[in-house]
């Protein structure tokens, strides 16, 4: 097993051991060591040893063997005794069992994601201690450098230890309250795997699966609640056609030319159903999830790019500008309307939209369309000379290519 | 059992002026409300009567001392609460009773307790 397939079956197994830890230490940034010095000692022996047959009871076991000797070298310092309870359940060898982890992560998720912490030290304490990413990573998600990622975890740990925000899952009369900030950080998870802005691969295969088992598992605890049933509709709609996004050779393959065959049926039948069922749950107007889901089922629904409902997708974007405005929804509606009522009207929003990489792209394509090739040439030179992810970047300098052939 | 100080920011108004009765009232009525988790608390006098006091250097240096300082902004500290609380979540239920919470805001703060 190479170094990189070892580190990717601790980042999967990670979370699942801190979620419990987290709960037996009372201490998040011991238990967050804790798994952290495990993870070292099997980067260290795994490779040499091969991986151990049940990796997560070796990891689970030497976490908590770990979090043993953090807490005996605390009390040394401190000069006191430990009380007995934590110490005897982490002597345990036996691993918790599947109902108790789905407790846990879901405490876990409920304590990244509280009202008292601000939305980006949400997202950053969810991508690290539910994700396993690393700092790096996160920066690169939240747009931000290293340390000042580092720097707002050891803030967020110190915030919830000192002030004691709780490791529970909050009564069912405060759930509406808190479920659009977790709901916020699952779908920002998914948005993280599924459109990086730089790096090797268009989409970070093992984020997007964690964010839909964490909407799966919240909607599968709240079943009734309408936002936890449209944030998991809206990852699965978008995740049903990942298989087309990409062609076999890792090369971006855009709307108009995928293979819809390829699409998940089951995957977009089950989305249309719980968006469905969120609306029906629903009483006040459609929020953000339930009109991003509306529109990923009117694509899914299509039998072919010319067969979309362009008009319907520009209702529905105008809903979500008017509901949750945001620079990647103004873009979307822009090509929409480009569909809908001609590539003109389409660059005329365009106009009126701060320029950035996929601003410029989104322009090169419409000014295309329009036989302006040479403003289109200018246009996505302009779009390469900021973050994309690789695949997008050879996308891009592929499609430059075919522009410079027809000016 | 945790204890968090709940520090009040409200108008710099003066507690003891006659108009301000009515919102004493309100305050008084919270405490009341809340004895059982409240350790202590104080109101403060307007920042037109506070002093900064600096020493110069190290101990033992010159005392300097300014007059103020005068809240220029809308807001200023004009009193604490001192809360016991079994974590931030009961905390933040508590200070959302003190009338600063809709007339200003309150800044809860965890104390540090010896282990």
């Amino acid at each position: 097993m190479t170094v990189e397939a070892v580190a990717e079956t601790i980042r999967v197994e990670g979370a699942r051991i801190l979620a419990t830890l987290i709960r037996t230490v009372g201490d998040v940034q011991i238990a967050e060591d804790a798994v952290q010095e495990a993870v070292v000692s099997a980067l260290a022996a795994w490779p040499v040893s091969g991986v151990p047959p049940q990796p997560r009871a070796w990891l689970t076991v030497t976490a908590r063997r770990k979090a043993i000797d953090i807490l005996r070298r605390e009390q040394a310092r401190r000069g006191k005794e430990e009380e007995g309870g934590r110490m005897i359940d982490l002597a345990r060898s036996d691993l918790p069992s599947d109902a108790v982890v789905h407790d846990d992560l879901l405490r876990l998720i409920f304590t990244c994601c509280h009202p008292t912490l601000s939305p980006p030290t949400q997202v950053a304490l969810a991508l690290r201690t539910l994700c396993g990413l690393s700092p790096a990573q996160i920066a690169g998600v939240l747009l931000t450098t290293e340390a000042a990622t580092e720097k707002r975890l050891t803030r967020a740990r110190q915030k919830i230890a000192a002030a004691r925000i709780p490791y529970r899952v909050p009564p069912p009369d405060e759930l509406p309250d808190r479920l659009p900030a977790v709901c916020a950080v699952i779908h920002s998870l998914y948005t993280a795997g599924h459109a990086p802005v730089g790096g090797g691969s268009a989409v970070d295969v093992d984020a997007c699966a964690e964010a839909v088992r964490l909407a799966e598992l919240l909607h599968g605890l709240l079943p009734d609640q309408p936002t936890p049933a449209a944030v998991l509709a809206l990852l699965l709609l978008t995740e049903a056609r990942r298989p087309a996004r990409l062609s076999a050779t890792g090369e971006v393959v855009t709307l108009d030319r995928q293979d819809r065959s390829h699409w998940s049926g089951a995957a977009i039948a089950r989305g249309i159903a719980l968006l469905n069922a969120s609306l029906h749950a629903s009483s006040r107007r459609a929020d953000a999830y339930q009109l991003q889901a509306a529109i990923a089922a009117e694509h899914a629904r299509a039998a072919s790019y010319d067969g979309t409902d362009w008009p319907e997708i520009v209702r529905l974007y105008d809903l979500l500008m008017s509901v949750a405005p945001s620079p990647a929804a103004g873009l979307a509606r822009a090509v929409a309307v480009a569909e809908a009522a001609g590539t003109d009207a389409g660059l005329a929003l365009l106009a009126g939209l701060p320029p950035s990489p996929r601003w410029h792209a989104v322009r090169a394509d419409l000014l295309a369309r329009a036989g302006r090739y040479a403003e289109a040439v200018a246009a996505l030179t302009a779009s390469l000379d900021g973050p994309a992810t690789d695949p997008e970047r050879r996308h891009r300098t592929r499609r430059l290519a075919e522009l410079r052939e027809l000016v | 059992m945790p204890q968090y100080l709940a520090l009040t920011y409200t108008a710099d108004v003066d507690w003891w002026a006659p108009e301000q009765a009515a919102e004493l009232a309100e305050y008084r009525r919270f405490a009341v409300d809340h004895a059982g988790s409240l350790r202590a608390s104080a109101v403060l006098h307007p920042t037109a009567t506070a002093t900064v006091v600096r020493v110069e250097g190290a101990r033992g240096g010159r005392v300097v001392t300014t007059d103020g300082p005068y809240a220029e902004t809308k807001e200023a500290l004009t009193g604490y609460y001192l809360i016991e609380a079994a974590d931030l979540d009961e905390a933040v239920a508590v200070a959302a009773e003190i009338p600063a919470a809709w007339g200003g805001a309150v800044e809860v703060r965890p104390v540090i307790v010896a282990k």
